[in-house]
């Protein structure tokens, strides 16, 4: 039996969330994005199987596989956006994708 | 079962930190299954044997490999000396020390499974299930439709364009055949 406080474990999903975040903030190579999106979806979900356990309901794992069919459908179109991006611009810098901005050196970083 | 958890929180930690601040996608894609598997024994202990398993073949299994598939696709970073900087032990330690301690982890909880230590609240796949299918039986249907469109957009973005003939388009293409043949 566990006896790891429910505030220990949420604090674990919380630094596996901030992880992501940082990494989310921090990386401009846009798979390495994805990847923390991803981190970030686990640690939530994880929040809800600790929520289960604590009160000894199986909501928290439906939840989770929800969780899971998100994830799965989310990077499966991420990815091919990701392809779609590398066909078009050469590269998997975050920040090529300008082409919105109404800047004067716009198109610089695309050719 | 408290220091299993502990221990398998820190190799979570410490391999998503080192997969979120790496420099090649592959390594930092098996840091992440690393992590995806300690999360997995943290489920365990958590009284949730199917999401454990779950998170292993869906996670670690499914959505893991797909990424792997797009980097290699990508071939971005791969270098001709690449083999060689594998074969220095620096590339492969801190992996396999950090997966050994999982797998004593994972050792030890099995070991103390068998004398029934762990028979807290553990929620076993047959309730999950049937909640899934009883009270949650709409979610389950919105989640199909979303898969089906995950589907049919990962279809669409994924395949190749058409060939455009047009005199104007025709720079392009030569330009994007000629990457193709450097890749």
């Amino acid at each position: 039996m566990i006896t790891v406080t429910i505030e220990t474990q949420i604090f674990f999903a919380a630094a596996l969330f901030v992880i992501g975040l940082i990494g989310l903030l921090i990386r401009r190579n846009i798979v390495f994005m994805l990847m923390s999106v991803e981190v970030m979806l686990n640690s939530a979900g994880m929040v809800f199987i600790i929520a289960g356990s604590h009160w000894a309901q199986p909501d928290g794992q439906v939840m989770f596989i929800f969780v899971l069919a998100i994830a799965a459908a989310e990077v499966s179109v991420g990815l091919a956006l990701i392809l779609q991006m590398y066909h078009h611009f050469k590269t998997l810098d975050a920040d090529a994708l300008n082409k919105l901005k109404d800047t004067e050196n716009e198109s610089k970083n695309l050719n | 079962m408290n220091t299993i958890f502990y221990i398998a929180a820190f190799v979570a930690i410490l391999s998503t930190s080192i997969a979120i601040s790496g420099k090649n996608a592959i390594h930092s894609l098996l840091f992440l299954i690393l992590s995806l598997l300690s999360i997995s024994i943290v489920f365990y202990i958590l009284g949730a044997p199917l999401l454990a398993a779950l998170e292993v073949i869906i996670y670690a299994g499914a959505i893991m490999v797909l990424f792997i598939f797009v980097i290699m696709m990508l071939n971005v970073g791969l270098e001709k000396e690449m083999e060689k900087k594998w074969m220095r032990p620096r590339m492969w330690i801190l992996p396999s020390i950090l997966a050994s301690i999982l797998l004593a982890n994972f050792l030890v909880m099995l070991g103390k499974m068998k004398s029934g230590e762990a028979a807290g609240t553990v929620i076993l796949p047959k309730q999950v299930g049937i909640s899934l299918f009883t009270t949650y039986l709409l979610g389950v249907e919105i989640a199909a439709i979303l898969l089906l469109a995950g589907i049919v957009g990962a279809y669409h973005l994924g395949s190749q364009k058409k060939k455009v003939i047009h005199r104007f388009m025709q720079k392009e293409e030569i330009q994007t055949q000629s990457v193709r043949k450097e890749l």
